[in-house]
């Protein structure tokens, strides 16, 4: 006994928290590997980043209306469409804001730090000016609603299932391109040699542009999926970006497995938590614990150990 | 005829006091040994040149002695102070000055102001607080200043000198601490012909004071100051000795010149 | 370089009487009590701003968790004064007479241990700097003897803001939650809700902030400003002429954190309350707006921009609330990608050139050397 549980209550429900972690971890690495690609690969702070997220959730969200009224017949399988239009709107609109303004500030990234918040501050009203300021939820598919019970107590909700296997698909194809791709590869060397990689011949300034754009563009994923477990509002973004920073910094900003770690044990830590404690008071000892690990290890959990 | 200035100096070789004793030093970076096994002597009043190919460790070399980089095993003495174990700024304060491969001086400052910032006092928070410009502090600037050949530049903004007195500013901001090592870091890369003999000549003078270490790819420079040369390659020493001496060993002219 | 007579060169005695004057005589006699407390208000944000010149500016530490700083200081101030208006007499309604009313409300039936200190006023004072100070030592030995700066230093000072502020809201029997420490009515039974107080509090304040501007102006003009301009150029060609760089970092990053504090204690005492939402993410970075706008190597303009900055907010936000964040979203984005130095780069570039050459015959060619040299932009 275990309190007022028995043992098998008490792992069911560790069990049930651990999953409602997991779900944490998925909107974590979505969020996350976006930055991590902007952050990691190319040193800019991107503070409108939950921005972009929330851009890809109003995409769905209109999607999801637009569907369910002129083609009911498909609403089953408007999710995929949403998704890939997320990602083009949050991909043009990384493209265009890294011409109008990341691409003068390379060289400063704590204006970029700046200019970027100034920019989430435009787009959170631009939300609240055109959507509203009420918070939106999408209409979720038949095939999605219910769940899988898999002990009695154990239920797991089929949009939880299935946003956690759109984080692994995502994951393996981020992954592809950056590390298993020419255009990754391209990436790389701009990234670590800008003149070298110019002088044979990679058209630097493209690469910065397109890889902003895709870190923007998964970010518009991540909002869509996002529709699926929370409602959308416009200043949810801003909710989430100081804890993915912090994901992205905690696992060593240039390695992809590192994010994907550092997000596992952040969320996993603080949905165990919430268990014994307030939410707030699980916020802010993980967090705390994030900073303080990152004070004795400021290059994060995973990285190498560099020739200067 | 420096070797026989030297032994005149200290009479038994065994019993001879190094100023720097480097032993076994090696620094791994995830497995790569960029210094392998390195040990290394250097006398008091000595001038030692390192030169050896791109990559051979040299700037490794004097990042381990001044503190920048960690060795990975393998002792640093200087005098009778283990290195290895001090803090950058302590080492400093034991007497070793270090300049780097590019000037690295403060350009928004003007020349006065970066020799002042150099000079030895006030240097902890509360000391920089109350540090007043007196004239010890100027008669030294000053000093330093025309040694290396920037009197007349004393008010001038370091960012629009040219590259040579740039290299000569950062010599002059070692100086004015009076290190007992002196540590270059190619020291006349980028100067003209005139400025690179008016820092050899720069060099002689100051070393009735001090002892320096010098990287540099210059040749004929090398030939001009060299008191005994160090050749290093992938992280070893290749050869050492006088500057004929290592032009003539054929291990150095293989790696120099041919595969 | 510019002519210094005493801690300011010529043209920063014209600006600081130009201050002074403002400040104390022409607020003063044009403004009416509200507003004049609302100016008091937006100054204490300048103590902020101008903390920020000093080790953002200077040191090229950009901190956006200022608004710890600043409310640690305001807090401190505010739970002396909770206490004094917490008198048994005054809360003999509560279940707990003499506790705060908040405590009361959610079920605290003592007061806790940490609130002892502030029922006198000197350790108060005390505190009002010591803790914040403390609290910037401890997150500065930290990461600046491990090296950690740039951007990884702002993103961990503002996440340190995001936790106090949800620790904060959490705990409302302790601190009051959400709503903050409301209610404040006297100081050592001198009512501060009165318009006299509202005034003599203004003058208070800015005497605090011409001695903050001072003390400013020293550390700029010392050695020690000089340093931070070399540890924000070349770090490592400090640190090896023998300099243990992080010790200044922390210096200034206290410094920067003791300003703060003074501007959260007098805004308690002028505005009468104290709430998270001068704490967090937000209103943290919006001092680091104050700065900018001000122009972040300028101890005046950090002045004039949490002046003019905090003005427009109110205009903004009673008149048109929705353009205000695109307003403040652009500052943001216009002071980083046009004016980098901001009103005292504008008016040191554009401005002063062209009114030295109007009365250019009256002052004769010295003045004009000196603008033309690099160092007056600071």
């Amino acid at each position: 006994m275990i309190g007022d549980y028995t043992i098998g209550e008490f792992t069911s429900i560790l069990a049930m928290q651990g999953f409602a972690g997991l779900i944490l971890f998925s909107v974590f690495v979505l969020m996350a590997l976006g930055l991590a690609i902007i952050f990691g690969q190319m040193g800019v702070i991107n503070m409108a980043h939950g921005e972009f997220m929330i851009l890809g959730a109003y995409v769905t969200y209109f999607c999801s209306q637009f569907f369910s009224a002129y083609l009911p017949g498909l609403f089953s399988i408007y999710f995929f469409i949403a998704m890939a239009l997320a990602f083009c709107a949050s991909f043009g609109l990384g493209i265009l804001v890294e011409w109008g303004m990341i691409r003068f500030l390379y060289k400063r990234p704590l204006d970029t730090l700046l200019a970027t918040w100034g920019l989430s501050l435009i787009l959170q009203q631009f939300y609240r000016s055109v959507f509203g300021a009420r918070e939106v939820g999408v209409t979720l598919p038949e095939w999605m609603l219910g769940a899988v019970n898999l002990t009695d107590i154990i239920e797991i909700p089929i949009n939880g299932l299935f946003v956690m296997g759109l984080t692994i698909i995502i994951t393996v194809a981020v992954y592809l391109i950056m590390f298993r791709s020419g255009w990754g590869k391209q990436v790389r060397a701009v990234m670590q040699n800008r003149v070298m990689a110019g002088a044979v011949g990679i058209n630097t300034k493209m690469v910065d542009r397109i890889t902003f754009g895709l870190g923007c563009g998964i970010a518009g994923i991540a909002g869509s999926a996002f529709t699926m477990i929370g409602s959308t509002g416009p200043t949810a973004g801003q909710l989430y970006i100081v804890d993915t920073f912090l994901v992205v910094v905690f696992g060593g900003a240039a390695s992809l497995l590192g994010t994907i770690a550092s997000a596992f044990t952040i969320s996993q830590a603080q949905s165990t938590m919430e268990f014994f404690m307030s939410g707030s008071m699980a916020k802010v000892l993980t967090l705390l614990t994030v900073v303080g690990i990152l004070m004795l290890r400021p290059q994060g959990l995973f990285t190498l150990n560099i020739r200067r | 005829m420096n070797a026989a200035i030297l032994a005149n100096q200290v009479p038994d070789p065994l019993q001879k006091e190094f100023i720097l004793t480097v032993e076994r030093l090696t620094v791994s970076f995830d497995g790569f040994k960029a210094v392998n096994d390195l040990s290394l002597y250097v006398d008091e009043h000595e001038i030692r040149v390192i030169i050896g190919p791109n990559g051979a460790g040299k700037t490794t070399v004097l990042d381990l002695i001044c503190g920048r980089t960690k060795a990975t095993e393998g002792t640093i003495k200087f005098r009778d102070k283990e290195l290895t174990t001090m803090r950058e700024h302590e080492i400093v304060h034991a007497g070793v000055g270090r300049k780097f491969q590019n000037p690295s001086i403060y350009e928004e400052l003007t020349v006065f102001e970066n020799l002042e910032l150099s000079f030895p006092r006030g240097r902890s928070v509360f000391g920089a607080l109350a540090f007043r410009r007196d004239a010890e502090v100027r008669d030294k600037i000053e000093e330093i200043a025309s040694l290396v050949f920037l009197k007349d530049s004393l008010q001038t903004e370091a960012a629009i000198l040219s590259h040579g007195q740039k290299q000569w500013l950062e010599i002059g901001m070692l100086l004015i601490q009076s290190p007992e090592l002196l540590m270059l870091d190619e020291p006349v890369a980028g100067m003209s012909v005139a400025e690179r003999l008016k820092t050899a000549e720069l060099l002689n003078n100051i070393i009735h004071n001090q002892s320096v270490i010098v990287i540099e790819h210059d040749m004929k420079f090398v030939e001009d100051i060299a008191h005994r040369v160090t050749v290093m390659h992938q992280g070893k020493i290749l050869s050492e000795g006088s500057m004929d001496h290592v032009k003539h060993d054929p291990k150095v002219v293989e790696v120099y010149l041919g595969h | 370089m510019t002519k210094r007579f005493g801690p300011f060169a010529g043209r920063e005695w014209i600006a600081l009487l130009i201050l002074g004057l403002l400040l104390f005589v022409v607020f003063p006699t044009t403004l009416d009590v509200f507003r004049l407390n609302l100016v008091g208000k937006y100054l204490t944000y300048a103590f902020v701003a101008m903390g920020l010149v000093l080790c953002w500016g200077y040191g090229g530490i950009l901190s956006l968790g200022q608004g710890v700083f600043f409310g640690l200081g305001g807090y401190c101030m505010a739970m002396f004064l909770k206490l004094e208006a917490s008198t048994p007499e005054a809360t003999k309604i509560q279940s707990t007479p003499g506790i705060p009313d908040f405590m009361d409300w959610n079920q605290v039936t003592a007061l806790p241990w940490w609130w002892e200190p502030f029922h006198s006023l000197p350790l108060t004072l005390i505190l009002v700097i010591a803790v914040p100070v403390f609290f910037a030592f401890v997150i500065g030995l930290a990461m600046f003897k491990r090296r950690v700066g740039g951007v990884y230093f702002a993103i961990i000072t503002q996440a340190i803001a995001a936790i106090l502020t949800i620790l904060i809201i959490g705990q409302q029997g302790y601190t009051g939650g959400v709503n903050g420490i409301t209610d404040l009515r006297t100081l050592l039974g001198w009512d501060i809700r009165t318009d006299d107080a509202k005034f003599v509090l203004y003058f208070v304040n800015g005497g605090l902030l011409i001695a903050c501007l001072l003390i400013g102006q020293g550390i700029r003009i010392s050695k020690f400003g000089r340093l931070m301009i070399a540890i924000r150029d070349k770090e490592d060609r400090v640190r090896f002429s023998g300099y243990d760089v992080a010790n200044f970092k922390i210096f200034i990053f206290c410094m920067a954190a003791a300003f703060s504090a003074i501007g959260g204690a007098m805004f308690a005492l002028q505005v009468g309350f104290m709430s998270p939402s001068f704490v967090g993410i937000v209103p943290s970075i919006e001092m680091v707006i104050f700065c900018a706008v001000g122009g972040r190597l300028s101890l005046f303009g950090a002045i004039y921009g949490a002046l003019l900055v905090n003005a427009a907010k109110t205009t903004f936000s009673e008149s048109f609330p929705e353009l205000w964040l695109f307003a403040m979203g652009g500052l943001f984005i216009a002071v980083v990608m046009a004016f980098p130095n901001g009103l005292a780069g504008v008016l040191h570039k554009h401005i002063e050139p062209r009114i030295y050459r109007l009365f250019g015959g009256l002052r004769g060619s010295g003045t004009t050397g000196a603008v033309s040299s690099p160092h007056a932009a600071e």
